[in-house]
């Protein structure tokens, strides 16, 4: 019997076989010829951990750290540990209330999960991480995170370096390729925006293994596909945060800018922007609201007006007319224009002339005189070799741009504006075809459509105290490491002026030096250094409620010195200063004795910076503004001091704090009209409190009370 | 092994290949729940022995399988024989009770608690006495299995213990009872028998991937061509048309009514979730009546999402590439993105660590042991030893099959362990019993047992 159906024994075992080869090639199937399984696992369990490399410090000439890292940490909390968490006192610790606890552990853990920490508070300030550190031990499923922030230890040059701030995702959209993801940290303004890619460094990839509810169990592969973070290159600065600290102080309280240039190189020794504010003020935990504050400040603050704003440059202009008269030949260094008070060359009286006189070149420059810079001016148009006044212009401003005039210069900081030099063009549209001379005659004098930057007026002091070059003006003198992307490659080309011989430099030099000795500019006189400058005061007009009111002129003051061997060329704008001599020309002299003697000697000047630093131009009109901005602030806090009282008169011993009063105002304010509580606020306070004390002043009140 | 000293002076005659093949499997699988349980950063000796791991336990487990096997080497194989029915009576007896003193786990009442932790699913342990009664019943003297009446109790032998298992809720260990088919086959049932098993089984796949409409039309042109092209034949045999029109309505039948009210009225709906996610369909609860039932006792309905299991399963395998990412670096594993992965889905573990390699060689192992269990078999002088012999290779060959299938997709998910590798002291220790039975019984070839 045991030999009967013995065959299919060998069909039992082909049988066997066959469905091992069907499993076997199913395998072949999913582990071979499937990339999908295994891009699926890299999904499900490798964690891709971005290290952030430090971003690249920022050194000034001198090698002082202007912008370098510091620690900050993060609240992080994973709320699946907390459990016997000592709530009220956490919650006192940090100001908050436990409804607010409550609902920020809620949210985390929706967005997050339980299992993942994530951050509770970022950024805490110095104060508060000391507060909790102490403290920790009572909150199981808290822990304080390292995160490296930004610090500015000068707290100077706010708007030159910049800052940094989570992308966005317009942001995302544009640099596509390169790697920033949500919640990345990127230079916005500054030089932080425009060496973004040398400052950032080469960021590292750590990878993790994550279980099935994402929680990290450990490297993956022991860390051999990781990638290491390199840290941001260093840059190295022409400016020089000493002389930037003076400007910004004697800037203070003034609208307007300073730029100072080193000729021979066109590094850029300081770049004042006033106002200015604390760049600490933009990182950590609260700049949300500090940038809230900045961005609705009347008197712009975020604003680089050193290159962002255009300016018409006034007299500083004569210095550009003359050259090229002298170098056209219309005049040479002896001829000699009279001035009775008014130009009229053209018929109208206009411009204006401030001291009537019979003057040469040097002092016409020295007097700046309106009626021999519109003589020249309109000598150099209208040259019997040009058909007409649109070749004469072009003439005028082909040697105009090779000052750099017109054009964006090209300075290392974002958002440089171009200035304008108008062409024949746009006048025949306001004049028609047939325009001459006289219709642009105010261009002269640096008034008419001819605009400026800071930057532009500081390099063409520069370009004459070199007598005819200039490098383009720049912040970053070298990159420790090397510059890769040929970043600083234009810094290094000589641009030249068009063919002005050298005598002409000097004729003006004597001119500009002659400002100095007995015109215009005497107040900017440093003892013992032959300064060269050339002072400027431009009419202008700004809207208010609508209708175009003539404001207090601009004060310029653009200058070099010393004269022999030029080492810096300064340009200063105050808004609504008034005459120079008050406000732009000693602050200049002040600059230039600071940076050539490396401090301001004597006690009558150190006395002046003081005065000059305490002197208030803001324009009247941005006054306006903030005193209003100010009075709906104080009313809002006001009407919320009241209503407070009014709610529970027994509690009111409890602590207030500034944070939970900020988020509580606009509820608030939704039950009443703004106006009414405004009015009754003004009456029952003094309304002059400052911003930094009402807070004071606050919670004193409430404390007495 | 020290006993291995011991066996060979006591049992001349042991296959020692089917021993080591046996060690090896099971150091395999102490070595997969390892990796499974693997965290970095523990002290690997010390949480051997500490017992409190599922490796420290399931070395337990193959320690208490040592003593076992000494046992039965050491026993007089004609025990095996003497005790075979009354060891079936007795597991028969112990599936009842699980009626009575059973324990539910995972959703099957299919345990008997043992105290101290331990489990016994009857089910597992009676595959052992089922193989032994139908062993005896096909050596008896009297059987001709040629006749359809011992057919019929054969099948019988083999069936009661899986219809009891599907009573207690364990579908998938009551289809292991079907393995002992081939067995049956082997010995003299009419292959016809098989075919149309086979057959049905095409017939309800191809029910679930065709649209009903498709697969009518498909098998009434396949019935109509078959009448066309059998022409001559049926005018020489009548009946053949009446057969091929009756084939055509059975399978139609099963088709349109027998398929559908399987799935709706005899599974549950989560096992025909399963089965209808096999072949990429969803099965839609809805209709399911236990479903139905389970809802009208406002109990919420088993909900879960169901390819999960064998997607995270084919992840893991596939992801092990060619040669693996190596002992213990596999990711799915560390994350336990496979769920139940020291148990069904061990496989998993070994596919993603040593990829196609070694899943290639591991398969070619259990092939090895299979072909040697069968080539054993055929060596027996007595049909006892023979058909127990092919009982055990057709279990282990089932088990292995539909594990590994269920892994890689292509198979239905059923709780049906990997023989030697998954975790578990039942599993373990019946498959350890089964298969020295049979190195006890071949160690004895010489004597006839009837």
């Amino acid at each position: 019997m045991s030999v009967f159906n013995q065959s299919r024994s060998g069909i039992i075992q082909i049988a066997f076989g066959f469905v091992f080869l069907i499993i076997i090639g199913q395998l072949v199937n999913l582990q071979v010829f499937s990339s999908k399984y295994k891009l699926a696992a890299e999904n499900n369990a490798i964690f891709r951990k971005i290290i952030y490399p430090d971003r690249g410090i920022i050194y000034d000439r001198n090698g002082k750290s202007i912008l370098e890292n510091t620690i900050m940490y993060d609240l992080v909390v994973t709320p699946v540990e907390c459990k016997g968490v000592d709530t009220l006192s956490l919650c006192e610790l940090m100001g908050i209330d436990t409804a607010e606890y409550k609902k920020r552990i809620k949210e985390i853990s929706f967005r997050n999960g339980t299992v993942r920490p994530s951050v509770f508070e970022p950024l805490l300030s110095p104060d508060m991480y000391a507060r909790l550190n102490e403290n920790m031990f009572k909150f199981p499923g808290f822990v304080l995170s390292e995160r490296s922030a930004r610090s500015y230890p000068y707290s100077a040059a706010a708007n030159v370096l910049g800052y940094i701030a989570e992308v966005d995702s317009s942001f995302l959209r544009k640099h596509k390729d390169e790697g920033y993801e949500n919640g990345d940290y990127a230079g916005i303004t500054g030089l932080e925006r425009s060496y973004e890619k040398i400052l950032m460094g080469r960021r590292g990839v750590k990878r993790f293994i994550r279980d099935n509810k994402s929680r990290i169990q450990g490297p993956f592969e022991n860390g051999a596909y990781d990638t290491v973070a390199v840290a941001g290159k260093n840059l190295h600065l022409s400016l020089d945060v000493e002389l930037q600290k003076l400007g910004e102080k004697l800037m203070n309280n003034k609208v307007g800018s300073i730029v100072a240039i080193n000729p021979k190189t066109g590094g850029i020794l300081c770049m004042v922007s006033a106002p200015t504010y604390d760049p600490n003020y933009l990182t950590g935990g609260q700049r949300r609201r500090h940038y809230g504050e900045l961005a609705l400040d009347p008197r712009l603050p975020l604003i680089n007006r050193t290159v962002s704003t255009k300016y018409s440059p006034g007299s500083t202009f004569k210095t550009i007319v003359g050259i090229i008269g002298l170098t056209e030949g219309v005049i040479n260094a002896n001829t000699r224009i009279g001035c009775s008070g008014a130009y009229y060359g053209c018929g109208n009286g206009k411009p204006k002339c401030l001291d009537p006189g019979y003057f040469n070149f040097k002092e016409g420059i020295a007097h700046s005189c309106n009626t021999f810079f519109a003589t020249v001016y309109k000598r150099i148009l209208d040259q019997p070799r040009f058909p007409d006044a649109d070749s004469g212009l072009k003439n005028f401003n082909q040697y105009a741009s090779s000052f750099g005039l017109g054009r964006r210069l090209g300075v290392d900081v974002p958002s440089e504006k171009n200035g304008n030099l108008p062409i024949s063009s746009y006048y025949r549209k306001i004049f028609g075809r047939k325009w001459n001379s006289c219709n642009i005659i105010s261009n002269s004098i640096g008034q008419g459509e001819v605009q400026t930057t800071i930057v532009q007026l500081a390099n063409v002091m520069a370009t004459i105290a070199n007598k005819g070059y200039y490098y383009t003006p720049h912040l970053v003198d070298s990159i420790e490491g090397g510059d890769p992307n040929g970043l600083l490659d234009s810094f290094k080309v000589k641009h030249v002026t068009r063919d002005v011989p050298d005598s002409v430099f000097t004729q003006v030099q004597d001119g500009m030096q002659a400002v100095m000795e007995f015109g215009t500019g005497a107040a900017a006189q440093v003892p013992g250094i032959v300064v060269c400058g050339k002072t400027g005061t431009v009419q202008n007009s700004a809207k208010v409620n609508g209708v175009m009111v003539k404001q207090k002129d601009h004060a310029f003051f653009g200058a070099f010195a010393p004269r022999d061997n030029p080492k810096i060329a300064i340009a200063i704008i105050c808004e609504n200063a008034g005459f120079g001599a008050e406000s732009s020309a000693p602050i200049a002299s002040l600059m230039i004795e600071k940076y050539l003697r490396d401090s301001v000697a004597g006690a009558e000047r150190q006395k002046r910076v003081e005065v000059l630093a305490n002197k208030n131009l803001i324009p009247p009109i941005m006054r306006l503004a903030m005193a209003r901005m100010d009075s709906i602030k104080q009313a809002k806090i006001l009407l919320l001091q009241q209503q407070r009282m009014k709610e529970d008169e027994d509690t009111i011993e409890e602590e207030i704090k500034m944070d939970t009063l900020n988020e509580v105002v606009p509820k608030q304010l939704k039950n009443k009209p703004i106006k009414d509580s405004g009015k009754k606020a003004f009456t029952f306070h003094n309304a002059e409190i400052l911003v930094d004390e009402k807070k004071h002043n606050l919670n004193k009140k409430i404390a007495k009370a | 092994m020290a006993t291995n000293k011991n066996n060979n002076q006591i049992s001349p005659g042991i296959d020692w290949v089917i021993v080591w093949v046996y060690a090896t499997l099971v150091a395999i699988g102490i070595l997969c729940i390892f990796m499974v349980e693997y965290k970095p950063g523990i002290n690997i000796l010390q949480s051997f022995i500490a017992g409190k791991t599922n490796y420290s336990k399931q070395l337990m487990f193959s320690s208490i399988c040592v003593v076992m096997t000494l046992f039965i080497l050491l026993a007089d194989s004609k025990l095996f024989t003497a005790f075979a029915n009354l060891m079936y009576a007795f597991g028969i007896t112990l599936m009842l009770a699980t009626f009575v003193i059973g324990k539910s786990i995972n959703g099957s009442k299919s345990w008997i608690p043992l105290g101290g932790g331990f489990n016994l699913q009857p089910a597992e342990i009676c595959k052992i006495f089922t193989s032994l009664a139908l062993a005896k019943f096909l050596a008896r003297q009297e059987t001709d299995f040629s006749k359809l009446r011992s057919q019929i109790i054969g099948g019988c032998i083999a069936l009661a213990p899986a219809f009891l298992s599907v009573l207690q809720n364990e579908t998938g260990l009551a289809l292991v009872y079907f393995s002992f088919f081939i067995v049956m086959y082997r010995e003299g049932l009419p292959p016809g028998l098989l075919i149309i098993g086979f057959s049905f089984g095409a017939l309800v796949v191809a029910t679930l991937v065709l649209e009903p409409n498709t697969l009518a039309i498909a098998l009434t042109v396949i019935a109509g061509g078959v009448i066309y092209f059998t022409k001559r034949a049926r005018k020489r045999n009548k009946n053949l048309l009446t057969t091929i029109i009756i084939v055509w309505t059975i399978c139609v039948g099963i088709q349109r009514f027998a398929v559908p009210y399987i799935f709706n009225n005899v599974f549950q709906c989560y096992q025909s979730t399963r089965i209808f996610s096999m072949v990429g369909k969803d099965y839609d609860c809805s209709q399911n009546k236990s479903a139905m039932r389970r809802t009208a006792d406002k109990e919420k309905a088993a909900k879960k999402p169901d390819d999960y299991n064998v997607r995270q399963s084919k992840i893991a395998i596939g992801s092990g590439g060619l040669i693996g990412r190596g002992f213990l670096k596999g990711t799915q594993t560390r994350g336990k993105y496979v769920p139940e992965q020291h148990t069904d889905f061990i496989f998993t573990s070994i596919g993603e660590a040593f990829g196609l390699t070694g899943s290639v060689i591991f398969l070619g192992l259990c092939l090895f042991l299979l072909i040697r269990i069968i080539n054993t078999a055929e060596k027996q002088r007595s049909i006892f030893s023979r058909v127990y012999a092919y009982c055990v290779a057709c279990i282990m060959f089932f088990h292995i099959v539909v594990n590994v299938c269920m892994t890689i997709g292509l198979f239905p998910i059923i709780g049906i362990t990997l023989p030697f590798i998954s975790y578990g002291g039942s599993s373990l220790l019946s498959f350890t019993i089964l298969l020295f039975i049979l190195v006890r019984l071949d160690a004895d070839r010489q004597m006839v047992l009837r």
